[in-house]
């Protein structure tokens, strides 16, 4: 390898330096959105209205997230998205591995016919009304349960975690159990599922992201505001720009409103963002394995 | 002494290294003992089983269809009982349908859950979907409402909302399916040929993070910073004395600003499975290309590029085929009465519709969003055919 840098010949030279320039500057259009959220929501409201914040924060202060954790709406939306992304992934998990495991195996009967019944829904689908329709008519609506169920099965992972199993579990191991008389629940519990670490946590990432990040469902299904997850009231203040006055309460002129609620924007992004931020790079090094395995052909 | 044997049908070498670690891990394994079997015909005949016996077992090995049958066979040998199956082979070969699924009674039990959800939630919602064919009265329910034939189809068709919603998704579409391609393979292919593993973990940690961040927060942003007042992008062309530009009050910027925010959230998170691919490639190709005297340009071109075109194809295919499901959560974020012109899609229609309106009609939204649906797969069986004639990998 050493030989070979010091060899590089003009033409390889020039691409590796373009090529490095490139990727920083991908780098920086990427990061820079996010810096300079991080920093607009430490600075100071009037910094913040006057356009002075560039890259760091100016004047830094904590009254954007002091006024986002005096508001109960946040507070109680924030540990409802905590809910129902924990309570959600875990229904998940639990759907998917149940149909995955059987469709993995080669020797279960009607196992195409699944299979096919499954992969038609990733096709075609009823569509939103009678989805909405049926939800209501089973009485799901403004109930948490209209939050978990309807989604609790996406035919996709299903389909990633079954190749998983089947590549990753030698056939020899389930033949060596059942002989000695390992039932089929035994066998997934006691030995698939211990060697299938990093496929559960590449898929229990994806589902949880998309509780975290759920807000459609929430806006069709629920009509109490207490039940209402973090991104939906995120979406009242971000998109729909209605904050409740009583936020700004500390604010004594209409300038320093218009200041704060910027602010506050600005940290809510933060807060609302940074626990999924935090918790990816963990499960980083397992995602080659997931998106490839779910390249596969079924 | 009565010894339990742990004996593996199979010809491969792993099987026998497996049986090792199994007894080694004892799992379950308590009484058994692992032998050595370099054949299993002579195994079995010298230490177990009687003549007619072994037969059965030869026979097994070389029908696969048996296997499973003889799996049964096998254990009841194991623990030193006689099967009691039919001793001509006959009898066991035809082993019945229904006794082999109350074998596996388990399999179907864990089944159960996913496969009751699926028709519930999947296919229940499909069969509820005749009300587009129907004049839908909640009070009638869905069997209960007349049937009206293609009357809200018509009705889609000839309204004047039709052509513009066609020409909005497809427009919309077509160009987030041109402009996000091309970005995850570059990138990949830059990755690639950096050396410093530092600089490539943090390229990769940085560009996959915006896939976490949510529709909200991205929209929030985009009006953030694209805000004709306070925003950044304006308060920069205010520099040199351009604007302000009111960008989400135009109905012709719509669409470049929902394409280019999709690309910036999704190229780095897109490009891990070229990655992947690229990863795949024989070593071997670029050092005989090195010693051939190939550029890294060259080698790209002629060594990476096609190593992934296999997988760019596929995706290229699946994304044609959910070409029409275009994110209408983020559309449905990004309207405003100023630029619905240009951002009204086929699937914020049916919500509105079919949901928000004030004389919501539950008919004529779902007779829209079918007509989607069908459609969309038409598309994709046209665009999996076509990548088939062409020999390529196809999705079946």
């Amino acid at each position: 390898m050493h030989a070979m840098k010091i060899k590089e010949a003009g033409a390889d030279r020039l691409f590796t330096i373009v090529n490095y320039c490139v990727l920083t500057l991908v780098m920086l259009i990427v990061l820079y959105p996010l810096v300079y959220v991080v920093s607009a929501s430490f600075s100071s409201s009037s910094a913040v209205l006057s356009g002075r914040v560039w890259l760091w924060p100016v004047e830094p202060t904590l009254d954007g997230y002091r006024a986002v954790f005096k508001n109960t709406m946040v507070v109680r939306g924030f540990m409802n998205t905590i809910f129902y992304t924990v309570a959600g992934t875990g229904i998940n998990l639990l759907f998917t591995v149940l149909a995955a495991y059987p469709l993995s195996r080669g020797d279960f009967r009607g196992r195409n016919m699944f299979m096919l019944l499954f992969v038609f829904t990733m096709m075609f689908s009823g569509g939103l009304i009678p989805t909405y329709l049926l939800v209501k008519d089973l009485g799901m609506i403004d109930t948490v349960w209209s939050m978990l169920i309807p989604g609790a099965l996406s035919v996709w992972n299903v389909i990633i975690m079954r190749t998983y199993f089947q590549t990753t579990i030698p056939g020899e191991l389930l033949e060596a159990s059942q002989l000695d008389g390992c039932s089929d629940f035994r066998f997934l519990l006691r030995i698939v599922l211990p060697l299938s670490g990093p496929i559960l946590a590449v898929i229990a990432l994806f589902y949880a992201v998309g509780h975290w990040n759920q807000y459609f469902n929430a806006m069709i299904f629920l009509k109490r505001a207490e039940l209402y997850p973090l991104q939906l009231i995120l979406r009242d203040i971000l998109v729909q720009n209605e904050i409740n006055i009583d936020m700004l309460g500390d604010a004594k002129t209409a300038a320093a409103r218009q200041g704060l609620r910027e602010l506050l924007k600005y940290s809510l992004i933060v807060v609302t963002s940074v626990p999924l931020l935090v918790v990816y790079p963990f499960v980083q090094k397992f995602f080659v394995k997931g998106v490839m395995i779910g390249s596969l052909k079924g | 002494m009565s010894i339990d044997v742990f004996l593996i049908i199979s010809e491969s070498i792993n099987s026998r290294a497996m049986a090792s670690l199994y007894c080694k891990k004892n799992f379950i394994l308590t009484r058994s003992v692992y032998y050595e079997i370099t054949s299993i015909d002579v195994f079995l005949k010298k230490r177990i089983l009687s003549k007619k016996r072994n037969n059965d077992f030869s026979k097994a090995r070389h029908n696969r269809q048996n296997m499973q049958i003889y799996g049964l066979k096998r254990f009841h040998v194991i623990c030193g009982h006689r099967p009691d199956i039919p001793s001509e082979t006959k009898g066991v070969t035809k082993l019945n349908l229904w006794k082999d699924i109350t074998r596996k009674w388990q399999l179907y039990a864990l089944f159960a859950l996913p496969l009751i959800y699926i028709i519930v939630f999947k296919y229940v919602p499909m069969y509820g979907a005749q009300i587009a064919f129907k004049d839908f009265n909640v009070t009638k329910g869905i069997t209960g409402s007349p049937w009206v034939g293609f009357a809200q189809f018509e009705r889609f068709f000839h309204s004047h909302e039709f052509w513009r919603l066609l020409r909005n998704t497809l427009v919309v579409s077509f160009y987030a399916l041109l402009a996000s391609f091309p970005f995850p393979i570059i990138l990949a292919l830059g990755l690639n040929y950096v050396k410093n593993e530092r600089f490539k973990k943090s390229v990769q940690m940085i560009t996959y993070a915006p896939y976490f961040i949510s529709l909200v927060v991205l929209v929030g942003l985009l009006l953030q910073f694209l805000d004709p007042r306070t925003g950044l992008i304006n308060t920069l062309l205010g520099w040199f004395g351009l604007g302000p530009y009111h960008f989400m009050a135009q109905a012709s910027w719509f669409k470049s600003i929902y394409v280019w925010s999709h690309v910036w959230q999704n190229t780095g998170f897109a490009c891990i499975i070229y990655l992947a691919a690229l990863s795949g490639i024989d070593p071997a190709l670029h050092e005989a290309a090195v010693m051939d005297g190939a550029t890294k340009v060259q080698r790209m071109r002629h060594i990476d590029l096609p190593g992934i075109l296999p997988i760019a194809v596929i995706l290229l295919i699946l994304n044609t085929g959910q070409m029409l499901e275009t994110g209408f959560e983020k559309i449905l974020l990004m309207q405003n009465p100023l630029n619905l012109r240009t951002s009204e899609v086929i699937d914020t229609y049916v919500y509105k519709v079919g949901l928000v309106s004030q004389a919501m009609n539950f008919s004529y939204a779902t007779a829209i969003g079918l007509f989607k649906a069908v459609i969309g797969f038409i598309l994709l069986i046209i665009v999996n055919q076509t990548a088939k004639q062409l020999k390529q990998e196809s999705l079946w």
